[in-house]
């Protein structure tokens, strides 16, 4: 079997990663990865990073990819579940599991921020903070969000979280932020490392490689290649929105 | 024209206005409680959720902010439109419309996850958001109002510049109102909101809400203060109210035949017409029977004082319900994200999300209310917005 996550790594570092240090408060430090509108301005314009799911890939009984970004990015511990109604709690990445309802055939995927090329959250955002880097990335600058919730109203994929408690035990590499809205960010520090998102990384070490990771907007990605020969589907595509993430066998 | 002979007096201070002011800041105080709980907790403590994420707090503003922009129709009328009975009641109207933004905005800000961060709203815009677009809108209104409630009071002025400052209000408030209405017609996700009717349906809505809420206010006002206000008077504010309210009925007819007849909408349009529970009950029930159908009943067919009156209580009422059905139905009624798939296994895919209003949310919203009430209320005690009598003798004097 190739190893894709070995080859899209080489296409990240090909790239130029870019890395930048915040100050996020007097004292504290912290490596932060294209977070904010001014860092995001570091992302590889010549780049569009996307995902293909092979849903005839994905188990249904499998759920190490939202396990992997809840490690990943400090969201969905039993503690901070405890106190709050599970329709309150964060959910970055999902997994659904779908029946055709003409043929009854059973499928798995999971489902995360469609990365969309016209994303209806960065149109509505007042202040900006819901914004795509150069690279295509989607995601909320936690620095000025208002929490206004009007980016949930608008995405069309039940992708995004507020964060309606406090919180405690946050990830150095992904800061959150009571009151403000996230989701997910493709593991945008991940990347500007030269590393491929959590989800792929665990769907890969269990053995299904049902998520593919690659740069759409090289024709010689895998990722580019494998949506050249295969037909796949984006969620919504009514919409034209153009999502980075499309699915397969689904 | 002639000069305005109408006798402006500021309300005077009777143990009845010391009581209502008084009620109102508690109210006002319990707001500011609820808003500290729920920002020490954060939202967790509201009914509100990922799925509900704009919840009672919202059905509150937007009703008060749709007001605020109606209020303003009286003092059109009078200096846009030109009908000299309705002069004597301008000031106030322009004071109320300011007074009901600032309610309804205030609940808007202390709803935010990070309230703190208000000054980043007023100072970091994304134009290509509606809702950037209405900070602007609401902050013009507000000071555009205030120029026009200043020209009015000017004892000798042109009255052309009268005319021209209420004709600049009555063009941004339409603008306003257009705002508010596409923050829900311009959500193309959603089945229940993304229609284009959204934004003249508001401004039907804004024509009926604030009417009514106006000739509320008022009446309570002049009657704490024992000033008259004449049944002629009041009968043709019913009129009027009458026919804005078959205007938002019209629109809300328009809106549902036209989802009726794409297939794409039927379903959306069985929850919210057929099998939507309390939303369903909510529309039928409330808004359009007893917010749109009675009230209209009554000020055509035994036009009143006590017709106007309960008219004008219905409307409130239905148009809260109407509020409610568009921005909560709209939530709850599932995004169809896998269409020709059923949902086996996921999170709340394809069923209706439940909402349960807090007290907390209760109490923001009432406090918001109270607030829009309290300054309208301070407003007349220091200004001299309020005429001292609008008893038809009076009124039929102005010609």
């Amino acid at each position: 079997m190739t190893n894709r996550a070995e080859m899209t790594r080489r296409d990240i570092l090909k790239s130029g990663a870019a890395v930048a240090t915040v100050t996020l408060a007097e004292g504290v430090t912290l490596m932060a990865f294209g977070g904010s509108a001014a860092e995001a301005a570091g992302a590889d314009a010549g780049k569009r990073w996307g995902l293909l799911i092979d849903a005839s890939k994905c188990a249904t009984d499998c759920n190490d990819c939202v396990t992997a970004c809840k490690v990943e990015n400090g969201w969905g511990s039993e503690a901070e579940n405890a106190h709050i109604d599970p329709e309150q709690a964060a959910q970055w990445i999902r997994k659904v599991t779908l029946k055709d309802k003409e043929t009854g055939r059973v499928t798995s995927a999971p489902v995360m921020c469609q990365h969309c090329e016209e994303p209806p959250c960065v149109d509505v955002c007042p202040t900006g903070a819901s914004m795509q880097r150069p690279d295509g990335i989607v995601l909320v600058d936690k620095h000025i969000c208002i929490g206004c919730r009007y980016c949930m109203m608008a995405c069309p994929y039940k992708a995004r979280s507020f964060v309606h408690e406090p919180l405690t035990d946050q990830k150095a590499n992904s800061p959150r932020g009571q009151g403000t809205v996230e989701s997910c960010n493709l593991c945008a520090p991940r990347i500007d490392t030269g590393r491929i998102p959590a989800c792929v990384d665990a769907c890969e070490k269990a053995g299904h490689s049902a998520i593919l990771f690659g740069d759409l907007k090289d024709p010689d990605s895998p990722i580019s290649k494998a949506l050249k020969t295969y037909p796949s589907v984006a969620l919504r595509d009514d919409l034209g929105l153009n999502p980075g993430v499309r699915y397969t066998n689904l | 024209m002639a000069m305005d002979q109408t006798i402006y007096r500021e309300l005077k201070a009777t143990p009845g206005v010391w009581q209502l002011g008084v009620l109102l800041i508690a109210f006002i105080a319990a707001a500011g409680g609820a808003v500290l709980y729920m920002e020490h907790h954060g939202h967790a403590v509201t009914g509100m959720n990922n799925q509900i994420v704009w919840g009672l707090p919202h059905v509150f503003a937007i009703f008060l902010i749709v007001a605020a922009s109606g209020a303003l129709n009286i003092a059109s009328i009078a200096s846009v439109f030109g009908k000299a009975a309705y002069k004597p009641m301008a000031r106030f109207s322009s004071l109320l419309a300011i007074a009901l933004l600032a309610g309804g905005l205030a609940i808007v800000v202390l709803d935010l996850g990070r309230p703190d961060r208000l000054i980043i709203a007023m100072t970091t815009y994304n134009f290509s958001s509606i809702f950037a677009w209405n900070v602007l809108l609401y902050t013009g209104f507000m000071g555009i109002v205030a120029i026009y409630l200043v020209v009015q009071m000017f004892r000798r002025i042109d009255y052309r510049i009268v005319r021209s400052a209420g004709l600049v209000a009555f063009l941004w408030r339409l603008a306003l109102t257009t705002g508010t209405g596409s923050i829900f017609g311009w959500v193309v996700a959603r089945p229940g909101y993304d229609a284009a009717i959204m934004a003249p349906m508001f401004i039907a809505m804004s024509f009926s809400f604030g009417l009514a809420v106006f000739i509320l206010v008022t009446l309570v006002l002049f009657r704490l203060n024992d000033r008259p206000v004449g049944e002629e008077l009041l009968k043709r504010l019913g009129r009027l109210l009458g026919i804005f309210a078959a205007a938002v009925l019209y629109f809300v007819a328009v809106q549902h035949l036209t989802n009726l007849y794409a297939a794409e909408h039927i379903a959306v349009e069985r929850f919210l017409l057929l099998d939507g529970g309390v939303y369903t009950l909510l529309f039928w029930g409330v808004q359009v029977i007893l917010g749109g159908l009675v009230p209209i009943a009554l000020v055509f067919l035994n036009p009143s004082r006590s017709s106007t009156i309960l008219a004008s209580v219905l409307v409130v009422i239905g148009g809260f319900a109407q509020v409610y059905v568009i921005v909560v139905a709209g939530q709850a009624y599932p995004l169809e994200i896998f269409p020709g798939y059923e949902v086996l296994e996921g999170f709340h895919e394809g069923v209706v999300s439940p909402y349960t209003p807090s007290i907390w949310e209760l109490m923001l919203g009432l406090g918001g209310v109270a607030l829009a009430l309290f300054a309208a209320g301070l407003g007349a005690k220091v200004l001299r917005v309020l005429p001292t009598n609008l008893s038809d003798a009076n009124v039929a004097a102005k010609g």
